[in-house]
């Protein structure tokens, strides 16, 4: 890529990166949540990955660490979930944390938590699937 | 409210989740996990099928609101126990089976992920009481389903993949767009809460218009006949043990199931559903057998005898409709959906077989066309053996499950006074041992071309067939009423009783 999309890409990374955060840890109180906010963060590694080079081996081995750490968070999500069967009134999903004062950025239990898991395994989600394409397209020009 | 229902759809997906994570440092740890973890929720649903408590279980503990049910609702009634049950004995046995077959590809780790994650879907959308996280369960299933059809990475897999992918994704978005009208049209997404405000809701062409597209989409999922186009390409070019779940378990517990409890607990099926459904079960029961005759690739001559005998199942079902719109005698409409849902467990287990010792033939030989092969009996008995009780089973013999299953249908069609349809399916049943008895002749006895000195597969593989060959002798005994009762009458209840599913979803 020329040295334009290098710089622009790499001013403009960071603010998309700090964007999808602010998406995801205001999920419970502003639209948009884990999901919307995981795709932002996504699009910010895959912005840098189009604007500088496309090394095959560096990028098999991000897509190794991309897809442990989406099942490991999505496993988190889900420990999270099952801990609801031990604690409070024993339903699964139950939200046990304390729920705090409405409009706070730390409220609503549980539910900030599986935003930022969620967030992770969105992104990281994101990533493997462009990153495989990647890979499968430099394989078949090799 | 300490039921431990969800764990159906937590121990698979952690499953499904753990095997990517671990499975990078040992490869035996996939192999083992997989049917350990089936061979629990076996346990665990054959326990719940001999219980007869039936709940609905608060995910969350969001309580009613007003007795308006604002949380998501599991539902664990007669009909989804039984389900549940073939879901966890069809996928232990298919898992165990696979320990052997998959070890020829790579990638094992990604088959047992994606098994285990369509096993949670499923089970989900068994147990679900509330339309949106059918879908949601619905597409998980469909979605890992996809990726196992294409599995083998080859030319015809991934045609037969995208095929599958197109129609299935037609039929998803009829499924959704039905689910959007009924929300628009009764303000919930619960099952038991629709089919309680519908009862006082007269816009007639609304629901019609609703119930053919939840008919068109769930029969596509189902492969009923106009819609089958998918099944035989997606269901031959997948790896065996996965056919064998795809054609004995998914469409079932995707297609039927949900067709079957929407028509029974959400709407109050008119006369008119209730002859579409006959229909389109009786087409599919005639010309998936036509079609299945001449087929020489074993697994698609399979895959048509699939919609042939879900022919069967909608056929006992829109029997059992059509007598109780017309408010015909209650005991024909039981009797009617009983043998359906004898005919679903006994298809769960015979075709699930069959298509196991097609993957046993094709494991040694790496053939599936009918001219290549013969006389494997000698060379192969335990195969040859299984796969001769599975053939009887199918086409109806006596001491087999499928007689019983296919008689109690016949019987019931010939008390609501439909001779036609009683006649058609006797005709079909000989149809299908004519083609058996075709796959039987081809593949294990004749003369023995080209494989002379294959050996018998191993041990896992043999061990899951030698278990459901015994399953299809052992299951006829449910043929005994007392015993039947048992089994299908909680089923037979929660279904046609409307009350007793909606008393045991929003009135405690």
């Amino acid at each position: 890529m020329s040295l334009i999309v290098k710089k622009v890409a790499q001013l403009i990374t960071g603010f998309i990166f700090l964007y999808g955060i602010y998406i995801i840890v205001h999920g419970h109180l502003t639209p948009g949540g884990g999901f919307a906010g995981g795709a932002i963060v996504a699009g910010a590694y895959i912005l840098q990955t189009l604007a500088f080079g496309r090394d095959t081996l560096l990028l098999k081995k991000k897509e190794t660490n991309t897809s442990l750490s989406e099942s490991i968070s999505i496993l988190i999500a889900l420990m999270l979930a099952g801990a609801g069967f031990f604690i409070g009134t024993k339903v699964f999903f139950n939200n046990y944390l304390p729920t705090g004062k409405i409009g706070d950025l730390v409220s609503a239990g549980t539910i900030p938590l599986y935003n930022i898991f969620i967030g992770i395994e969105v992104a990281a989600a994101l990533l493997t699937i462009f990153l495989a394409l990647l890979i499968y397209k430099e394989e078949i020009e090799e | 409210m300490n039921s431990l229902i969800p764990l159906f759809i937590i121990i698979p997906l952690a499953t499904a989740f753990i095997i990517p994570v671990i499975g990078k440092l040992t490869n035996y740890f996939a192999k083992t996990i997989t049917p350990v973890m089936l061979l629990i929720l076996c346990f665990f649903s054959i326990s719940l099928l001999f219980c007869s408590k039936q709940e609905s279980y608060i995910v969350g503990g969001w309580q009613p609101v007003d007795d308006i049910p604002i949380g998501i609702y599991l539902v664990l009634d007669g009909f989804s126990k039984l389900i549940l049950c073939i879901i966890s004995i069809i996928g232990f046995l298919v898992a165990f089976y696979s320990i052997s077959y998959i070890s020829k590809y790579t990638s094992e780790n990604n088959f047992y992920a994606l098994f285990c994650l369509m096993i949670a879907g499923m089970n989900g959308v068994v147990l679900s009481g509330d339309l949106f996280n059918m879908f949601v369960f619905l597409e998980i299933s469909v979605i890992a389903s996809y990726a196992l059809v294409a599995f083998g990475v080859g030319k015809n897999e991934l045609e037969a993949s995208f095929k599958y992918q197109v129609l299935g994704n037609i039929a998803s978005f009829l499924i959704l767009f039905s689910i959007a009208l009924l929300y628009w049209q009764t303000k919930t997404l619960n099952i038991a809460d629709i089919s309680d405000v519908l009862q006082t809701h007269d816009d007639s062409v609304f629901l019609t218009f609703t119930q053919i597209l939840l008919i068109t989409g769930f029969g596509l999922k189902a492969a009923i006949i106009p819609f089958h186009a998918w099944l035989p390409d997606a269901h031959s070019s997948a790896p065996s043990p996965v056919s064998a779940m795809l054609s004995g378990v998914l469409i079932k517990a995707i297609g039927v199931y949900v067709l079957i409890r929407l028509f029974f607990n959400m709407f109050e099926f008119t006369y008119e559903i209730a002859v579409v459904i006959t229909v389109l079960g009786t087409l599919s029961m005639i010309i998936g057998s036509v079609l299945a005759i001449n087929q020489w690739d074993i697994k698609r001559l399979l895959a048509y005898s699939s919609i042939s005998q879900i022919g069967y199942i909608i056929l006992g079902f829109g029997i059992g409709m059509m007598v109780l719109s017309k408010g015909g005698k209650e005991g024909v409409a039981v009797l009617a959906i009983s043998g359906s849902l004898f005919h679903m467990v006994n298809h769960s287990v015979f075709k699930g077989l069959l298509f196991l010792n097609a993957g046993a033939i094709e494991y040694r030989t790496n053939t599936r066309d009918m001219n290549q092969l013969g006389g494997l009996a000698e060379n192969m008995p335990i195969t040859s053996t299984s796969s001769l009780g599975a053939s009887m089973s199918i086409s109806g013999i006596p001491p087999f499950n499928g007689f019983f299953s296919k008689l109690i249908i016949i019987i019931a069609a010939v008390q609501a006074k439909f001779y036609l349809l009683a006649f058609l399916a006797v005709m079909v049943s000989i149809i299908t041992l004519a083609y058996f008895l075709k796959f039987q002749k081809s593949v294990f006895y004749g003369k023995n071309k080209n494989f002379r000195d294959i050996k018998e597969v191993p041990f896992t593989m043999s061990f899951s067939m030698i278990i459901l060959v015994i399953l299809c002798l052992g299951l006829s005994v449910l043929a005994i009423p007392s015993v039947r009762e048992v089994v299908f009458d909680q089923a037979v209840n929660s279904l046609i009783n409307l009350d007793e599913y909606l008393n045991l979803v929003i009135k405690y």
